[in-house]
């Protein structure tokens, strides 16, 4: 049943033009589980990803969130979502972290996080300050909080971007790649944060090349290839010996 | 009559109206600021817009308002407004001539061609803004109005400030012409000084001066207000 489901996408394909880059992608994630996807780029995992939240408008497929599905109708042969208010209200319910992380650069990290929760939520600023304050204190950036994001690191910067999806108190949050625009010595301090809420239960979907992460942290691991799901299980039985042997061709460039 | 006599606040001196003008002229060049904001930001959306006849409405004005000679426009407001107006006094029983008035009409034209440069300024900021952003502000759930307003444009404003002080400039020497239509403002106040003393060589460049006080001026503060803006903006990027 749907609503037993976080998530339920049934098989979303999208196209660019004449290229196919989803073909017939299903996916379910119930509460807490914390799901990997791995891919050489260009297998369609971020493309993925952001149909989920309507960044991009799959050509077909049904995506679920919480139960509830997002209504499409056909508009000139495209598929379109039939009602933008509820887009945008599924979209506040899914939190996204992206990859050059896209703080709002005009707002301090304060402004940032609270942005959301007072202006699409509508909840009282005085409310949404102290809890942004709090997430600040999680993700270990308080300091920073009437900084610019211009002033801060990557690695900052991206932990002010968890915090500032984190505020909306998503259902799901969706990362797609976030550690891979940060320099080496910057990435453990995001895949902490990212631990750290993947043991309080937060439900996830990371698009990643950490390799680490999606086998010790993760409960899933989907391995993406040329559009479609080639293989997924748990960490243990896709990085054990029945892996598929195009995932151990794949992990095998990455010496993991 | 010594220099200082034709140049001081008395009688027969001339400081008062050059002053005076030079504030005239600040009035119609604020005036068209804020008639080509409104008119550069139409257009700018217009040329940025899915529909394809928008855009070729957007493409033509900014085409005709900066290809063709400020003087002209100013003269096709002018008279053409004159000539418009009187027909409609001569509609509504009015028998004689009605000129639009000078003030009105110069404000109208600089504030036109304002418009066409505004609105490249407008859109070439908008282009700036990290489409990534934008794409966060979709990904939160802000509807298309609430992303307008927090997030494009203040950033609009803030990429937009450096070309309106060019913008601003230009229009202030623009303004100049303005002064063909009668209206006493600076070049045609200096005109009329140097003619009446035919000390011609000493009010041109009095009255030269007096422009580049005012040029100088608005340059400050439009330097304190893009660095006002700036302020979230790493410190590296440019700020003199």
């Amino acid at each position: 049943m749907a609503s037993a489901n976080r998530l339920l996408v049934r098989n979303i394909r999208k196209s660019f033009g004449t290229h196919e880059v989803l073909k017939g992608i299903s996916l379910e994630a119930r509460d807490g589980d914390v799901i990997s996807i791995l891919g050489a780029s260009g297998s369609g995992k971020s493309t993925f990803l952001r149909c989920i939240n309507l960044l991009e408008i799959a050509n077909e497929g049904e995506i679920w969130v919480d139960g509830e599905q997002i209504q499409m109708t056909r508009h000139h042969g495209q598929n379109r979502p039939q009602s933008q208010k509820q887009v945008d209200r599924i979209r506040s319910e899914l939190g996204m972290v992206f990859q050059s992380f896209n703080l709002w650069s005009h707002m301090t990290i304060l402004e940032n996080i609270i942005e959301g929760p007072v202006h699409v939520l509508k909840r009282p600023k005085a409310d949404c300050i102290a809890e942004a304050e709090a997430l600040l204190e999680k993700v270990g950036i308080a300091d920073k909080r009437h900084a610019y994001p211009a002033h801060l690191s990557g690695g900052q910067q991206q932990r002010a971007a968890i915090a500032r999806s984190l505020a909306m108190k998503p259902k799901v949050m969706l990362f797609d790649e976030p550690t891979s625009a940060l320099d080496p010595e910057l990435v453990g301090e995001v895949l902490r944060v990212m631990r750290a809420l993947a043991e309080e239960g937060m439900t996830m979907l990371v698009v990643t090349h950490e390799m680490s992460f999606a086998r010790d942290v993760s409960n899933r691991v989907i391995f993406m290839r040329q559009g479609v799901i080639d293989s997924d299980g748990a960490p243990q039985d896709m990085f054990g010996s029945n892996a598929s042997p195009a995932f151990r061709q794949f992990i095998g460039n990455f010496g993991a | 009559m010594t220099f200082i006599e034709m140049l001081g606040f008395g009688q027969k001196g001339w400081a008062g109206l050059l002053l005076g003008a030079a504030l005239l002229t600040i009035c119609v060049t604020a005036t068209a600021l804020v008639i080509g904001a409104c008119l550069g930001a139409v257009v700018a959306s217009a040329k940025l817009s899915g529909s394809r006849s928008l855009r070729l409405i957007g493409h033509v004005y900014t085409t005709v308002f900066r290809g063709v000679p400020e003087l002209l426009i100013i003269y096709v407001i002018y008279f053409g407004g004159s000539a418009a107006v009187t027909a409609v006094g001569s509609f509504l029983g009015y028998t004689g001539f009605l000129g639009l008035p000078s003030f009105v009409a110069g404000a109208l034209a600089v504030g036109m061609i304002s418009g066409a440069y505004q609105a490249e300024v407008y859109r070439g900021a908008f282009l700036a803004i990290s489409r990534g952003e934008l794409e966060a502000a979709q990904a939160i759930g802000m509807a298309k109005g609430l992303r307008f307003r927090r997030i494009i444009m203040p950033q609009v404003v803030r990429l937009a400030i450096p070309g309106i002080g060019n913008v601003w400039q230009l229009s202030l020497k623009d303004s100049a012409l303005v002064s063909v239509t009668g209206l006493a403002e600076l070049m045609r106040t200096t005109q009329i000084a140097a003619g009446s003393t035919r000390q011609y060589f000493l009010f041109f460049i009095i009255g030269g001066c007096l422009y580049l006080v005012l040029t100088s001026l608005s340059d400050r503060v439009f330097q304190r207000a893009e660095r006002r803006a700036n302020r979230s903006m790493p410190a590296s990027m440019g700020q003199a």
